[in-house]
């Protein structure tokens, strides 16, 4: 049920935000900041039909959503808070997008970098311009942080009237930031602090937690024309890099994907990094499998699976994140790009 | 006054069981403060007692395992490994600090690696351990117990042991107890028991009693090596010269009931001082005594080596059946998941009975409570007690006491199932282990006896009450222990450390490299590179070979 009404809200959401994608071409257009001769990179209406419509039926029909459902994990009402929080952010409630929040961030300590995504995007839809002195600016920052933080506020005072104590709060979030069960999932982290030395322990438990907020203020200030691709990337950052990932998460941005859909003609190595997903999840089972029941194998061959699998999601992202600059720059610049000299130029990142 | 009491008896497979008792009674009042004349009771323990307010101890170190079913109920058993169990007196504030305490100063009094007890393997059970001394209030939030099954029991824990008694091993029953022969045993279990008992028989006042007891098994029989006669040289490689002088009691029993009730089959020589009658764990039974401070007996000799022959061939196939037994065993294949099996059996043929079993289980292994299921004959059996507290990781481990009552001839089937966890790599015990031990379960019953058992005196015989206790004349209380078991965790590479570390930081490197690559810098058109060192040095070249230039 809960991936049901995840499917829909995401629905509702990209239709949203398809509009508001148009519209903001249709500015730039009038505006003439574009170059003349991008026109084929220019989304248009007729493809853009289809893709919440892609976007519902790609996360129901992920396999990893179907496994998270059959293993009737707790992902799936995470996963339908996040996409009833994207919801709200991009009708623009503030009010709502702000306890969808709390809610998400009360569960899993991680969505808490989403609260920068959806600021800006709120702000781009206020029509505020992003200036550290602007009054308005601040203004409408400290309205949205309140309401975030009066939620969870009220949230966790919830749950202490509920359990008469606040030993919730070392079990729950304690939990989640010093990772203390070692249950081999597929993430990074478990075989690390299996091996770790004891006296390191904390200081890469730090480390770690750090790792996952820290992408947040560089991808604001880069990306901050584009909070809903922010936001793809931060839900992408947090699923790889949380401390106990699951499939389910993985599930959420990917559905995601055909939103970026016309990226496709920049992405450089989606065929191999896809095959390689692919691969890397037939093997986990297998060789899961060899390692606790047949005995043969060690715990190193699931290991390296993991490896495997996060590097290959996070050369995913960076290859859509890379296709993204790259359109962007296509489309101030023109497609077809001269050197001084009249021949077919290069880009590259300097 | 010292009084030691040995008990031989022999075993349906053949087998022999000789249980020693020591007891020493120390007539003070510590309540009173500061003891200092200790006389026979030895101060290192008498110290303990009252600077950390012990009101009952019970320590038993054992290595090999009471085969119920087929030696019948043991009189006093023990679990493999090493078992404290302590009651407190209500005047201890920090009852966790003081049994920590315990623990080590006991650890260091018999050499024993007692300081492993600590949080992750004491519990506090509140219906399977009653105070067997006197006892004013039962709150069980003073009691504390704890097993480590990986103890090995060796001569390094029998001398400080035998310290303990007044006459060392030097005279009395104790010149017995040479290391070489004790440890050639299938079953060796030394205990130390300390509680308070009425003074006398108006219970006006409370004195101190210590009992040591040792029992052993010894095989020559079932492995093969002998013959089914035994003697006390023979198994212990010492005969009895003379008795301790400080000991107003010595005595020998040795068990001749007859198997069949028709005819003796046993012949004991030198012949007894006196023949004893009682009725033991539900059964006539019949001892031979030899009572060491009686003139009569080192008449003839300066040894005392008793004897026992077989006069025919016994029937092997008539074994008789304990009336409560039990086994253990885990079930389930892979590292993953498994599942712990208790079997009770109760072989009497119309009376029920309840019995309380106590599981520690370490936390490693995830108890999955709802999977408990407890079947007999077919049918679901709901306990009426139960007690279960969850472990916490590396604090404490799983607690489980349930009171289940067992019909009479039927076999309790108790399942419950279990997760393994991955544990850090420095909570691995060295490379040559068996596995990971689970403590043995406890069950504590009040058996009935078929035959009626009448009240006997304390001072008269204190084995028998001791060692046989009996509230009525109808119910013998038994205290029986399962096997230990053995489970294997799921293993990380030991030798990985550095590798895994290098191999995960790269990953994280990948993203953060990708990531700061597109963060900080923008695109830009190639501007044509008048070509690198490689480019200009072909060019050299086919400047010389007179090819025009890249």
């Amino acid at each position: 049920i809960t991936d049901v009404l995840t499917a829909v809200a995401l629905y509702l959401a990209i239709q949203d935000f398809n509009k508001v994608v148009f519209k903001k071409q249709k500015l730039l257009i009038e505006l003439d900041k574009y170059a003349p001769d991008v026109a084929e990179l220019i989304q248009t209406p007729m493809e853009m039909h289809y893709i919440p419509l892609k976007v519902a039926l790609f996360y129901l029909l992920n396999p990893y959503t179907v496994m998270s459902c059959v293993a009737k994990s707790t992902c799936a009402i995470n996963n339908s808070v996040i996409a009833f929080f994207i919801l709200a952010t991009i009708k623009g409630s503030a009010f709502l997008s702000a306890v969808f929040l709390a809610l998400a961030t009360y569960q899993s300590l991680y969505p808490l970098t989403l609260f920068a995504p959806a600021l800006l995007y709120l702000l781009q839809r206020q029509f505020i311009p992003i200036k550290l002195k602007s009054k308005s600016f601040w203004l409408y920052t400290m309205q949205y942080a309140s309401l975030y933080l009066c939620s969870l506020v009220v949230i966790i005072c919830l749950s202490f009237f509920l359990l008469n104590s606040w030993d919730f709060i070392p079990s729950v979030y304690g939990f989640i930031l010093s990772v203390p069960d070692l249950t081999p999932n597929i993430g990074l982290f478990w075989y690390f602090f299996a091996e770790m030395f004891e006296h390191f322990s904390l200081f890469f438990v730090c480390v770690f937690q750090i790792n996952v907020f820290f992408y947040t203020i560089p991808l604001a200030i880069k990306l901050k024309e584009h909070p809903v691709f922010f936001m793809f990337v931060q839900l992408a950052i947090i699923s790889i890099f949380k401390s106990y990932p699951t499939v389910g998460d993985v599930a959420l941005y990917m559905a995601f994907l055909p939103v970026w859909s016309h990226l496709y003609r920049f992405l450089r190595n989606i065929f191999i990094l896809s095959c390689v997903l692919i691969f890397c999840s037939f093997l986990f089972p297998v060789l899961w499998h060899l390692w606790i029941y047949a005995g043969s194998a060690n715990s190193n061959f699931y290991y390296a699976i993991t490896l495997t699998f996060n590097v290959g999601q996070i050369l995913l992202i960076s290859d859509y994140f890379y296709a993204f600059l790259r359109r962007e720059y296509y489309l101030t610049h023109g497609l077809h790009l001269t050197r001084q000299d009249g021949t077919e130029a290069m880009l590259v990142l300097k | 006054a010292l009084r030691e009491e040995l008990l031989l008896s022999p075993l349906p497979t053949g087998d022999v069981a000789a249980t020693f008792q020591f007891r020493t009674r120390w007539d003070a009042d510590l309540q009173r403060g500061a003891v200092s004349h200790y006389r026979l009771f030895p101060k290192a323990l008498g110290r303990l007692v009252a600077a950390l307010g012990v009101r009952e101890l019970h320590l038993a170190l054992t290595q090999g395992f009471w085969r119920t079913r087929y030696w019948g109920q043991p009189p006093l058993q023990a679990p493999a490994g090493a078992e404290l169990w302590v009651w407190f007196q209500p005047t201890v504030t920090d009852v966790d600090k003081a049994w920590k305490e315990l623990s080590n100063i006991l650890s260091g009094i018999f050499c024993a690696s007692l300081n492993f007890i600590d949080s992750t393997n004491t519990v506090i059970p509140t219906a399977s351990f009653k105070p067997l001394g006197l006892a004013n209030g039962t709150d069980h939030h003073l009691l504390r117990y704890a097993v480590l099954p990986r103890e090995v029991v060796c001569t390094e824990n029998l001398t400080p042991w035998k310290k303990l008694l007044p006459c060392g091993s030097k005279a009395g029953l104790a010149v017995l107890l040479k290391a070489e022969r004790l440890f050639h045993s299938s079953y060796h279990s030394q205990a130390v028991h300390i509680r308070p008992i009425c003074r006398d028989a108006s219970c006006l006042a409370v004195s101190w009693e210590l009992r040591q007891t040792l029992t052993v098994v010894f095989d020559f029989f079932s492995s093969g090596q002998g013959k089914k006669d035994w003697s006390l040289f023979k198994m212990f490689s010492r005969t009895l010269t003379d008795t301790c002088p400080l000991a107003s009691q010595s005595k020998v029993y040795v068990d001749i009931s007859p198997k069949n009730k028709e005819k003796e089959l046993l012949e004991v020589s030198p012949p007894p001082t006196s023949v004893h009658e009682a009725i033991v764990q539900g059964d006539k039974k019949t001892y031979a005594v030899y009572d060491l401070l009686s003139p009569s007996l080192f008449n003839t000799s300066r040894s005392l080596n008793v004897q026992l022959k077989w006069k025919r061939p016994q029937d092997s196939s008539e074994m008789p059946i304990p009336t409560l037994h039990a086994q253990r065993y885990v079930g389930g294949y892979g590292l993953q998941t498994g599942q712990i099996c208790t079997l009770i059996y109760n072989t009497h043929p119309y009376r029920a009975f309840p019995v309380i079993l106590l599981e520690t289980v370490p936390w490693y292994l995830r108890l999955y409570v709802h999977t408990l299921t407890i079947i007999t004959k077919g049918k679901e059996n709901k306990p009426s007690y139960i007690h279960y507290q969850p472990a916490q990781d590396r604090r404490r481990p799983h607690l489980l006491e349930m009171l289940i009552q067992l019909p009479a001839n039927s076999v309790t089937k108790i399942t419950i199932q279990f997760e393994r966890a991955l544990l850090k790599w420095t909570e691995y015990p060295p490379d040559p282990n068996h596995g990971f031990y689970v403590g043995s379960s406890v069950l504590s019953a009040l058996v009935p006896s078929v035959t009626a058992m009448k009240d006997m005196d304390v001072e008269q015989s204190p084995l028998f009450t001791s060692l046989f206790p009996s509230s009525d004349g109808s119910s013998y209380f038994v205290r029986l222990y399962t096997e230990p078991l053995l489970v294997n965790l799921p293993t990380p590479d030991f030798s990985m450390p550095y590798n895994v570390i290098c191999l995960t930081c790269t990953v994280v490197a990948v993203c953060y490299g990708s990531f700061y690559n597109l963060l900080t810098r923008t695109f830009h058109v190639e501007e044509p590179s008048r070509g690198g060192l490689a480019k200009r040095l072909a060019n050299v070249i086919r400047k010389f070979r007179g090819v025009p230039p890249l």
